[in-house]
């Protein structure tokens, strides 16, 4: 299959893909992160997480619409201020969720699966409701659009970029809550031992709430990212819970680096194959792959050891 | 939840031969002929809730993947009825007669290898219980011998459900892609189009459920079915007790498997396609809320929580499409949080204690508990 490409050729291809493969796996590590931090620190299992990453993704239209509309002059801050509040309405959401639903089934992780399940098929009538069921794309600010030309092959998209820079900040906030800040230490407390943590004052319930609503915040922040690099329907969040939930588990479910090297592995793994073979082969090989990896190595690739 | 774990014999009988009485004398006697062969379509996927009440309400394996299972005796009847119907005289408008017309146009000239052994009608109903069957050893064997359960387990099969149908979709010249295999005629000669052999159809598939369910009633006797529930509950005790658990799951889980194979071979035949909307995650979690409806603990409510739930879906999607979303996101969440035990709690709850009191034959009420039926699969 590389006979027909002469050297240089081969080396921009793999430039290209490769840096397609990152943007993937940018949107890849902004799901995954919240899953991880609600799957892997609270064992919950969220299959609503696409429709929370949707909510956001609707929160920067309507932003940008607004924008546009309201106050011209502010459109290239816009898509951060559309950010941030997708931020805050998934993650209130999140948290609206969790003291309805999520906190009586903390005991049945199956059972949770099944009624986020039925969370998600709601919000997504809700959606196809109020915005139709027809897609809909962010008009971005003039700045975020085109290439940087590097050489006479390879171009590299600007939106991509800042996906990246967006991805590469939140990893590193999500750290720096996560194993710098005392909210940080009392979920990583709850999640190792919860009566311990319970018996020296920690408040574990108002910890799992914030836990979730900050999981599904992230993800809010990922379906506003993700507006960038496409365009938003009612049940575009379906389409990426499995690989979002097959990243946070060959990662191992517990481990946030874990997340982000298995992200990168899947994501580089299908944008260069799926050069060289049809997208939907690219996609049957590389799941089949990590699922036979799962069957060898069940625990994922970076494992933590936790007290239950 | 105990009690309803070993009911009285003498309850279960009754509710065994109140649903034969309903799929075989009353839905037949107050539905038309068209009604019928859709009822006959949902009756398909009691096979596979049937399953899931031994997998996940017996043992406790919660599996999202039940679609696969389904779909793969759906397709193995659908490549059997496809080359019947594929003869080189009825296809010879096509490049390559003698080849299903989905292949031809893909520029397929040969049939391929896998195919062959599809002529035969003994082999298809072979495959229609052991592919699923086997796979689904393979699967079970991977996870559970290495102790991978709950929920890792539910997302691993949601996931290879996931590859097949993305498999099935984009080797559109093998499989039929998007739209299936559609277009069967016949079986051995005999058309399975009309309303006559659709009718013969439905009792064909409500006897193989009703056989299907009282196996599985077997199975929950037995002994084997005793040890499924122990440890559905306390896995490690049963572990230290001296029995492989794996060996347990894995077969609860090829059962299952093969019976919701013969669910889907019984769906293409009634219904005449197979295509991978059957196959994916969507249905496959549908299957367990069918399951969910209908009490997850009861093999008997799975047939009246399939039934329920399919009926509520046409009706809804016939007059309020746009309400059927909520619905059955509500439904979900209210089987979860309300009704964990679905119809079958209520029934025992609610319903039973009430014709109890109504007959007042308290007298009777306790009668002796379930003998254990021999042992079958010691």
């Amino acid at each position: 299959m590389f006979a027909d490409y002469s050297w240089s050729e081969l080396g921009s291809i793999f430039a290209m893909q490769g840096f397609a493969g990152l943007v993937l796996f940018s949107v890849f590590v902004l799901m995954a992160l919240g899953l991880a931090i609600i799957f892997g620190q609270m064992g919950v299992i969220n299959m609503a997480h696409g429709e929370f990453m949707i909510l956001g993704a609707y929160v920067t239209y309507l932003t940008s619409n607004f924008f546009q509309a309201a106050a011209p002059a502010l459109m290239p801050i816009s898509f951060f201020i559309a950010m941030v509040l997708a931020f805050f309405a998934s993650g209130a959401l999140g948290m609206l969720v969790e003291m309805a639903l999520i906190r009586f089934l903390y005991k049945r992780p199956l059972d949770t699966l099944l009624a986020t399940w039925g969370l998600s098929l709601i919000l997504q009538q809700t959606y196809r409701t109020i915005f139709g069921a027809r897609e809909v794309g962010v008009t971005l600010p003039d700045w975020m659009m085109g290439s940087l030309p590097l050489t006479d092959l390879v171009e590299i998209p600007i939106n991509g970029l800042i996906v990246m820079a967006i991805t590469l900040a939140i990893t590193m906030a999500v750290a720096l809550v996560m194993f710098r800040s005392r909210f940080g230490a009392q979920i990583r407390a709850v999640v190792q031992n919860r009566p311990m943590a319970g018996a020296v004052g920690i408040d574990t319930e108002k910890v799992d709430r914030f836990t979730f609503g900050l999981g599904c915040g992230i993800a809010g922040v990922a379906g506003s990212a993700f507006t960038m690099i496409g365009s938003t329907g009612p049940s575009s969040g379906q389409l990426y819970i499995v690989d979002t939930f097959l990243v946070v588990v060959f990662g191992g479910a517990t481990s946030l680096i874990g997340t982000v090297a298995s992200a990168f592995t899947i994501s580089q793994a299908q944008s260069t194959m799926e050069f060289f073979l049809s997208g939907s082969m690219a996609k049957v090989l590389t799941l089949l792959t990590v699922v036979a990896i799962l069957m060898l190595r069940p625990q994922g690739l970076f494992t933590l050891k936790v007290r239950r | 939840m105990t009690s309803m774990l070993n009911p009285l014999k003498k309850t279960e009988l009754v509710g065994f031969l109140v649903v034969a009485a309903v799929i075989l004398l009353i839905l037949p006697a107050i539905t038309d002929a068209f009604r019928l062969n859709m009822v006959g379509k949902y009756l398909t996927y009691a096979f596979v809730a049937v399953g899931l009440v031994l997998c996940w309400g017996s043992a406790g394996i919660l599996s999202l993947g039940q679609g696969i299972f389904f779909g793969l005796g759906g397709y193995c009847m659908a490549m059997f009825l496809k080359l019947e119907s594929s003869t080189p005289e009825a296809t010879s408008i096509q490049s390559t007669p003698g080849i299903p017309d989905f292949m031809d146009w893909n520029q397929i000239t040969e049939l391929p290898w896998f195919w062959e052994p599809f002529h035969s009608l003994t082999f298809t109903m072979l495959a229609v219980i052991l592919v699923p069957a086997i796979l689904a050893f393979v699967i079970g064997f991977a996870m559970f011998t290495r102790r991978v359960g709950g929920v890792y387990f539910a997302i691993i099969t949601q996931a290879i459900a996931a590859i097949l149908t993305i498999l099935i979709i984009g080797q559109q010249g093998y499989t039929g892609g998007v739209n299936g295999i559609t277009d069967l005629r016949s079986l051995l000669g005999w058309d399975i189009r009309t309303d006559s052999a659709k009718t013969i159809l439905y009792f064909v598939n409500a006897v193989l459920l009703l056989a299907v369910i009282a196996l599985s009633l077997l199975v929950r006797h037995s002994k084997l079915g005793r040890i499924l529930v122990a440890l559905r509950d306390k896995e490690d005790r049963v572990r230290f007790s001296g029995y492989d658990v794996a060996a347990f799951k894995i077969f609860v889980f090829c059962f299952a498997a093969a019976i919701s194979g013969i669910g889907g071979a019984m769906f293409t035949l009634q219904v005449g396609f197979m295509s991978p909307t059957f196959v994916g995650i969507v249905p496959s979690i549908e299957m367990v809320i069918f399951c969910a409806v209908g009490g997850r603990y009861s093999l008997i409510g799975a047939v009246y929580g399939t039934l329920l739930v399919n009926w509520g879906k046409t009706t809804f999607s016939e007059s309020f499409p746009e309400l059927w979303l909520f619905a059955m996101g509500a439904l979900f969440i209210a089987v979860v949080m309300a009704f964990p035990n679905g119809l079958a709690g209520i029934w025992n709850s609610h319903v039973q204690p009430l014709v109890k009191r109504l007959s007042k034959r308290t007298g009777e009420r306790q009668a002796a508990p379930a003998e254990t039926p021999a042992a079958i699969a010691e």
